[in-house]
């Protein structure tokens, strides 16, 4: 069942005026004889809505800063929005040839745990003995310090500290100042981190070696249950350098080379968008978005990134692996497809992912017939081409906006980075959209829904009055809309299972969703007494 | 697994490192929870609200509804008041609860928020009530703000009304437990024949059943109206001081219902306290069911003694559940060689290093506001057999090769646990029952095959 302009209005109408006529303009049918279907997106929530959104704190520490394994990260405020933000993200990382295993101090929770007198005193020197201790505990190679609301309101320095602290003990500090009222949601936290790292970080390795042939970056993949890994993997046999993956699984030593990539790969695009467009500025590295989710999405990508070098070898060696690889999923995916073909989903999760998991779906026969984002902005829904059209207001004000010039010495044009002519550059630049993103919209059909910032009421009442077979959300929905009879999976930890990405996540998705809707228990709802009662 | 710990002496004087504590706003949240029809409303920016929806809904696997008054940078500078204004009437209009517990966060604490004068200030539809709680997220944990918002249910809504005592009615302030151990604490209560009222009291809202018939307020919590009727309760029974003693003594200098401090009833002892009081207070008669119950605990700890007595166990986690669960660990012969909560107050170094000293313990650490950095640091000094704790004792529990009995709150990473009570005489035998299969799964698979044995 789609979605009628009545359906909604029945579910708006029990909004007071102002939080209709707000909620309206998030909300859009998809009508594809429309040229542009404009939806608001990255603005206010209205207090009391029980909004899906976290904090400019979970957008960077949470999402960008915390998975870099080899940095302690100290998080500046009352103890909470540390403890939160302890593990539950699920960014998988392990000892490798750059980190060794008792460099790795990501699963540590840290926090200066201000107390009434840090409030009211300041918390700079608090902060700054507890630099001094770490530094002496664990011997890591970098610190973040990430503030917290308080901070900001009571003026402590947290860069000054930093700074000073640099120097005292010869290792990076970075401070990032994502107080979790910035911003209108996560978003803001993504783009404070992906600032810092930018300026601070990125680009201070050593120069690319000449020799070095198809150098990749995975920007905006946090390796949750360990997709990054199933992409390097795939990466790695077709002859893929896998530079750096940012920032799941990856240490501050390889976020320093980052500019040594010929090509940036950009899969979660509301995250790390920044990073990638400014590298092109500062560098001239091109940038792909991508998407590992699905198998024919991840077909799709691997056939671009190779178009992108341009080399028959490669071209061919791509072919191979996903001709390997299909014949080894494929007869798991029909298997599964049987059970899922013709089934409808919900899908709300990440800065990216409702999009990319309509791609896998489609492979399952399964359809995403509402769609949307908790932080998105108008270029996730619409494409980037929307950018320059969007209204710049006191709240996104306040993130400040890097104004990067060429590096002097590093920057090279796109093409010199892939190594081919300006004009076969032109060419490839036809066929593969390369530094854009169409955003969700293309792929969606007539009477599907997008919604910025699904609140609980929105939600509920369109699992009520859609039924679909099943729902993708964070785990504050999952549990209500199995009350109602709806399995729910959570898509932020994938109910703690994974990888979804590449060839073999596409098989885990599988079996993982099928399990949902047909595990036996759903069949034992009503109680017999209950339904003789009925009969 | 953690590589990276230190060896040797470590200078940790400041902050905390892998706490066992989290701020106050959370378990202010939690205890809103427990009142019927209530939404709790979190006065701060957006992630507050969400990651305590988060964490909690993670402990629980049910759902955690609470709204936010969504700070923006203006908000944050020009105050909140507008902000909890209109999430109030939106609150009321679009989700109808009968009442809004609003708690404050650090950053409307920082900025001063007057939170009685805009709750005053708000439209409040006729029948509805809006009750608040400070809970600065920078003193105490979530212990302390669950304490304060049942405090303030007191505070805001119970009344004495001299014509309508209830001599035998008994009100149960519970601690912050799960609805297991409500559940369990009221079939106690009820099968000795005593009156009560449990506030704050999660049964039938985080251990709701699946139906397909979802309603946003479950049936249980309870209500506005018997939380107002507890000040004509004969007596309160405070069960947990740091998280119910405040409540406890509001109502006694609020309506005059008497208080009796007690421990939340984990342990042979602290349900035997539990019971006499009702007893004593009641003239209650203990059932054979009960006594029968409490026979089958001390048949099952003289049959199975030689599987844990003797071992040494760390413990960690809550105030109220640390300090009858050590007592418990003591009933049943093992050592409590570390004892930490992340909660601040020396009070419970104090009950619970009397406790084990009059064990005849005498190597062994307690503390307050410690954290599990420290713990760790110990452990490598001098090991343990068993760590009784929270699910953040998993890292430990790998690195050191311990094996971890799951107690407390949060567990995040097994199942069932809201569901059963470690409370009562029940919670006993499912107490004894996991600190034994723990050392024996262990003797199990650590034992040479000569070793192994059929029988244990």
């Amino acid at each position: 069942m789609s979605m009628s302009e009545e359906m909604m209005g029945d579910m708006l109408e029990k909004y007071p005026e102002k939080v209709l006529k707000n909620r309206k303009k998030h909300i859009t049918i998809v009508d594809t004889s429309q040229a542009c279907q404009q939806i608001e997106a990255n603005t206010r929530t209205i207090p009391g809505i029980i909004t899906q959104r976290g904090c400019a704190y979970a957008g960077c520490k949470g999402v960008v800063v915390g998975p870099i394994k080899d940095m302690v990260h100290i998080v500046h405020g009352p103890v909470g929005c540390s403890y939160y933000a302890w593990g539950t993200r699920r960014n998988k990382a392990r000892a490798d040839e750059n980190t060794p295993a008792d460099k790795v101090v990501s699963t540590l929770c840290v926090t200066t745990d201000m107390q009434e007198s840090d409030i009211v005193f300041g918390g700079e020197k608090k902060l700054a003995r507890m630099i001094d201790e770490v530094v002496e505990a664990f011997h890591p190679r970098a610190i973040s310090i990430c503030a917290t609301c308080p901070v900001g309101l009571i003026g402590d320095d947290i860069g000054a500290v930093a700074k000073a602290a640099q120097d005292r003990h010869g290792i990076q500090v970075l401070s990032f100042n994502c107080e979790g009222y910035k911003g209108v949601s996560q978003s803001a936290g993504h783009h404070i981190a992906n600032n810092n790292l930018m300026e601070h970080v990125i680009g201070t390795g050593p120069d690319r070696d000449p020799n070095d042939r198809y150098v990749i970056n995975i920007l905006g993949e946090y390796n949750i249950g360990g997709d990054g890994w199933e992409m390097e993997r795939i990466l790695g046999d077709i002859g893929y350098k896998v530079n750096c993956v940012l920032t799941g699984d990856t240490s501050i030593l390889e976020i320093k080379n980052l500019h040594q990539a010929h090509l940036n790969l950009v899969q979660c695009h509301r995250s790390i968008n920044y990073i990638a467009e400014m590298m092109e500025t500062k560098y001239g590295t091109p940038w792909l978005k991508v998407n590992f989710i699905g198998v024919e999405a991840t077909k799709k990508t691997l056939r671009e990134m190779a178009l992108c070098f341009g080399d028959e070898a490669l071209i061919q060696k791509t072919e191979e692996i996903i001709a390997r690889e299909e014949a080894r999923i494929m007869p798991v995916i029909e298997h599964y497809r049987k059970i899922c073909q013709g089934k409808t989903a919900f899908a709300f999760v990440g800065g990216s992912r409702s999009h990319h998991y309509m791609h896998l779906l489609r492979d399952l026969g399964m359809e995403v017939v509402v769609a949307g984002y908790e932080f998105a902005h108008r270029d996730d829904y619409e494409g980037r081409q929307v950018i320059p059209s969007i209204k710049i207001d006191a709240d996104s004000k306040n993130i400040p906006e890097l104004h990067l010039t060429p590096d002097a010495e590093k920057f090279q044009e796109a093409h010199v980075h892939l190594n081919m002519s300006k004009e076969k550059f032109d060419e490839l630049n036809k066929q593969v959209p390369l530094s854009y993103y169409e955003g969700m919209q293309p792929d969606m059909k007539d009477g599907e829904v997008m919604i910025d910032d699904c609140n609980h009421h929105e939600l509920e009442r369109m699992v009520r009055t859609l039924r679909p077979d099943l729902v993708f959300a964070g785990v504050r929905d999952k549990y209500f809309v199995q009350k109602l009879g709806v399995p729910g999976k959570q898509m932020h930890s994938y109910d703690y299972s994974g990888p979804y990405a590449g060839f073999n996540g596409a098989m885990n998705f599988a079996r993982d969703i099928t399990n949902a809707m047909t595990t036996p228990a759903w069949k034992l709802v009503t109680a017999p007494w209950e339904k003789q009662n009925q009969q | 697994m953690l590589e990276c710990m230190p060896e040797g002496e470590v200078v940790h004087t400041v902050g905390k490192i892998n706490p066992t504590k989290t701020c106050q706003p959370i378990g202010a949240m939690y205890a809103a929870l427990g009142i019927h029809r209530c939404l709790p409303h979190s006065h701060g920016s957006q992630g507050c609200c969400a990651y305590h929806r988060m964490h909690l809904t993670r402990h629980f696997r049910d759902p955690v509804l609470a709204s936010t008054s969504s700070f923006t940078e203006g908000a944050s500078v020009f105050g909140g008041a507008a902000n909890l204004k209109t999430a109030i009437k939106n609150v009321f209009e679009i989700y109808k609860p009968d009442i809004i517990a609003v708690h404050t966060t650090c950053l409307s604490e920082t900025i001063g928020d007057d939170l009685p004068t805009i709750i005053k200030q708000s439209e409040v539809p006729e029948g509805k009530v809006v009750i608040h709680a400070n809970t600065p997220s920078y003193q105490g944990s979530h212990i302390t703000g669950f304490s304060n918002m049942v405090k303030a249910m007191v505070t805001y809504l119970a009344e004495r009304d001299e014509e309508a005592l209830r001599r035998k009615r008994v009100n149960i302030i519970p601690g912050f437990v799960n609805p297991s151990d409500m559940r369990e604490i009221k079939r106690i209560t009820a099968s000795l024949g005593v009156d009560m009222t449990m506030f704050p009291d999660t049964t039938n809202v985080l251990d709701s059943p699946l139906t397909a018939k979802y309603d946003m307020y479950p049936e249980g919590g309870a209500t506005v109206e018997q939380i107002r009727d507890s000040g004509n309760s004969r007596l309160t029974l405070a069960l947990g001081a740091w998280s119910s003693n405040a409540a406890g003594a509001a109502l006694m200098e609020k309506c005059g219902v008497p208080c009796v401090p007690l421990k939340v009833p984990i342990g042979l002892k602290a349900t035997d306290d539990l019971i006499m009081t009702m007893r004593e207070k009641f003239d209650a008669v203990v059932p054979e069911d009960l006594t029968l119950e409490r026979g089958q605990v001390v048949d099952t700890l003289i049959d199975t003694h030689f599987h844990y007595q003797g071992k040494k166990v760390a413990i960690f986690g809550d105030p109220d559940i640390v300090i009858p669960l050590t007592e418990f660990v003591l009933t049943m012969g093992m050592i409590p060689k570390y004892v930490i909560t992340g909660t601040p107050g020396k009070a419970f170094e104090e009950e619970v290093g009397a406790m084990i000293e009059a064990a005849g313990i005498e190597d062994y650490i307690v503390k307050a506001e410690g954290d599990l950095f420290e713990l760790h640091l110990w452990i490598k000094e001098e090991s343990v057999d068993l760590l009784l704790g929270t699910t953040y004792g998993k890292y430990i529990a790998r690195a050191e090769d311990i094996p971890l009995v799951r107690v407390g709150f949060p567990i995040l990473d097994r199942a069932v646990h809201p569901l059963m009570p470690i409370t009562g005489y029940r919670g006993c035998l499912r107490l004894i029952e996991m600190i034994s299969n723990a050392l024996l799964e262990r003797r199990d698979r650590d034992c040479l095959d000569e070793d192994y044995e059929l029988v244990l």
